[in-house]
């Protein structure tokens, strides 16, 4: 029986597999690996699912987001505060993170739609620094919101705590301490089912009609709109998936840690990630999920150089970004595929 | 191409020789000479970073006591640090590097936010932590294993109001704060609420945050606008120095009230201590008391690293001692495991007394908080004296 597969798709397939593969073969290790590494686990399905989603903007769209962070924020804060306001109501914890991941979804999904309306209208350089700052408002307001539950309801307000909780409610956002006391309730298995999901929404957004306008638009802006593409509609679509993305990776990240601090999603994180989807390859979904886990890792696998660690970090970013932009390496890579390839129609 | 090869390779020779360094820096923490016999002491703080400075003070505060046992023989310990960079994720990445490492107790984190985080892990892995300075109520909270020798933030702004109405310090006091700084908002929100018990006058009530740090002229000129005598600042002491300085550009002189992160403006790079004349503040430790143990400890921290200790530094080394204390009481030895280690801590730390170098008669409640008394200092001549 031959399978008759284009190359897109064989590589989806390929990705997929390999996603699989990793969760099987953590799963069977799981006695023996390292505290370390066990602890990284859920962190590592969140960056994915970010680089992924961010792959979507930068290499599907062609758009350069430089404020990704902000809509894992989003997704972060509000998917907790659904889940600690809904402790009572599902006991389940499964069942009450997959509620979280969906509100926090939902929510960054939202922000990606309002923050895509002026910001879509932009192109290149000034849509990376419009993003940016969305990004950096993002941080300031979730710095000074205070949200609270008690028996009437959610109460929120901003700048102070004028909440004035009833008699056995409870402060959930609280400003500057961002969210505390948060139950661990992500599991690895949650975040390999996340990033397949992604993976699915992803390819197959792609593999469709909007997805091959999206790539028009990318590839020649005037010659899309030229042949009837709403170009605005296209790119929001893709943008506000990708937010809506980044939103559930967020909430998972979150639920991972028992306290979670809106400074944590700054310009750094945003760049990180961003930093995932280079090193990867723009539009490389496997690349972006290669990267996003080995460069989780890597900070941690250097611990033994102790005070030199985010040096040796930076030579081997750049080691990194050497080898694989060079030539000869390349073409030697591209030489064994093309092998893998004639065996395979052989 | 050649070239290019050149530089990869002239990139990894770089890797390798920094390898080689690492390694040696590494040596004589690691191979110490007790071997098995000593508790594994473990602790996560900032050692690199924008809060460096604290996590670089209590470890080696604690590198300290951990010498100093270990040569009195008797208890042996082996000390381990671990960098957080001051990020709740990377402290739990470091607690658990400390985990495989073998660690039996923690002194948890140096600062809230990520101790908060480990915190957690400590509790669901009954592991007992000791924290040298993470202030924050949530560090505790909940938890039983979990232990502070700083006070907590709330006591810091009820004993400073406290310390204000006793010593009618002043009438109208104005607040300068940090808004997305848990350290600056807990203190803050304790205060006001204590002053407004004591009938204390608040007439200005003005914020700053990250990014926005540097010119402070609106919150000063409100201050002075509405009177204020005394100025609080609970913050640490970067964002003083510069208050200190613009505030005597304008010819504004009222009294100010710091907390404990004002310890170490003194020592501050370019700071013109004589702008710092006449602030009081409440803080644990005081590194010019004549305290024998002090004195000791002081001249040690000097020679070794080149610095006055600041509060930090004395409170990882009271960790060390008050767990030499207690793991003697309760007849400890290292080949117990961290869950029997952390019942048997849990038991010594909220019966036992405690004398360092951070105050006298130290007590724990089964919250986990301290129970010390502050030392009010003012800054005269360049110099703390005591406040009394």
């Amino acid at each position: 029986m031959k399978l008759k597969l284009n190359k897109t798709t064989r590589k989806n397939f390929a990705t997929y597999g390999v996603v699989i593969l990793a969760y099987v073969l953590l799963q069977v290790m799981k006695g023996s690996l390292s505290s370390s590494l066990k602890g990284m686990l859920v962190p590592i399905c969140a960056y994915v699912v970010m680089a992924i989603s961010l792959n979507l903007t930068v290499g599907i769209l062609g758009e350069l987001s430089l404020g990704h962070a902000g809509f894992m924020s989003v997704g972060a804060f509000t998917g907790v505060t659904a889940a600690i306001a809904l402790q009572n109501v599902i006991p389940a914890a499964p069942l009450r993170l997959a509620v979280g991941l969906a509100v926090g979804a939902a929510f960054a999904g939202i922000a990606g739609f309002l923050i895509g309306i002026p910001v879509l209208r932009l192109n290149g350089d000034y849509l990376a620094i419009v993003t940016l700052a969305f990004g950096e408002i993002i941080k300031s307001i979730f710095n000074n919101l205070y949200v609270g539950i008690d028996k009437n309801g959610m109460q929120f307000s901003l700048l102070s705590d004028k909440t004035n909780l009833a008699e056995g409610g409870k402060l959930i956002i609280e400003g500057p301490m961002g969210i505390g006391g948060i139950q661990k309730i992500s599991t690895f298995t949650a975040g390999f089912i996340l990033v397949m999901i992604t993976l699915i929404i992803v390819f197959n957004l792609v593999n469709s009609r909007a997805g091959r306008a999206i790539m028009a638009i990318r590839d020649n802006h005037i010659a899309a709109e030229s042949i009837g593409l709403h170009v605005t509609h296209y790119k929001m679509m893709a943008f506000v998936t990708s937010a809506a993305l980044a939103g559930a990776a967020g909430t998972l990240f979150a639920m991972n840690y028992s306290t979670i601090m809106a400074n944590k999603f700054d310009f750094n994180t945003s760049i990180l990630v961003l930093v995932f989807v280079v090193l990867g390859g723009q539009g490389n979904m496997l690349g972006s999920i290669v990267a996003a886990a080995a460069l989780t890792v890597l900070p941690e696998m250097l611990r033994t150089f102790a005070d030199y660690r985010m040096l040796v970090y930076a030579i081997v970013l750049i080691l990194v970004m050497l080898t694989t932009n060079n030539a000869t390496l390349r073409s030697w890579f591209s030489r064994f595929s093309l092998k893998n390839r004639e065996k395979e129609a052989a | 191409m050649k070239k290019k090869f050149a530089c990869l390779a002239m990139a990894m020779i770089m890797v390798l020789s920094l390898a080689a360094c690492g390694g040696k820096e590494e040596a004589p923490s690691s191979g110490s000479e007790s071997g098995a016999a000593a508790f594994m002491l473990g602790g996560t703080g900032p050692l690199t970073g924008g809060a460096a400075i604290y996590g670089n003070a209590a470890k080696n505060g604690a590198q300290i006591a951990v010498d100093e046992i270990n040569a009195m023989g008797g208890i042996q310990f082996e000390l381990k640090y671990e960098d957080d960079t001051h990020d709740p994720e990377k402290a739990v990445n470091a607690y658990n590097a400390l985990k495989d490492w073998g660690m039996q107790i923690s002194l948890g984190s140096v600062t809230s936010k990520p101790c908060e985080a480990t915190a957690a892990e400590t509790y669901a892995d009954r592991i007992f932590a000791l924290t040298p300075s993470a202030s924050s109520t949530a560090t505790t909270e909940g938890k039983d294993n979990m232990f502070q020798m700083c006070f907590m933030d709330p006591n810091q702004g009820s004993a400073s109001a406290q310390y204000i109405a006793d010593k009618t310090l002043g009438t109208k006091i104005a607040i300068i704060w940090k808004n997305d700084d848990v350290y600056s908002k807990g203190i803050h929100d304790t205060f006001t609420a204590k002053a407004a018990e004591l009938g204390l006058e608040i007439v200005s009530d003005t914020t700053f945050a990250d990014g926005n740090d540097t010119d402070f002229s609106v919150q000063l000129s409100d201050a002075q606008k509405a009177g204020a005598d005394l100025v609080f600042l609970p913050m640490y002491y970067q964002p003083a120095s510069l208050i200190f300085a613009q505030a005597s550009n304008m010819g504004y002189a009222p009294k100010w009230f710091g907390v404990d992160g004002m310890d170490g403006i003194l020592t501050m790079e370019g700071f013109d201590a004589a702008l710092a004349e006449g602030v009081m503040l409440l803080t644990p430790f005081n590194a010019d008391s004549d305290d024998e143990a002090t004195k000791a400890f002081v001249a040690e921290y000097q020679k070794r690293f080149n610095e006055i200790p600041n509060q930090f530094a004395a409170d990882g080394y009271d960790c060390v001692y008050a767990y030499k204390q207690a793991l003697e009481a309760a007849g400890a030895t290292p080949d117990m495991s961290a869950e029997e280690l952390c019942g048997l801590m849990i038991e010594q730390f909220t019966s036992m007394t405690f004398n360092g170098l951070t105050g006298d008669g130290m007590t724990w409640d089964a919250s986990g908080a301290v129970s010390k008394s502050p030392k009010g200092m003012v800054i005269e001549n360049g110099a703390y004296v005591g406040l009394d």
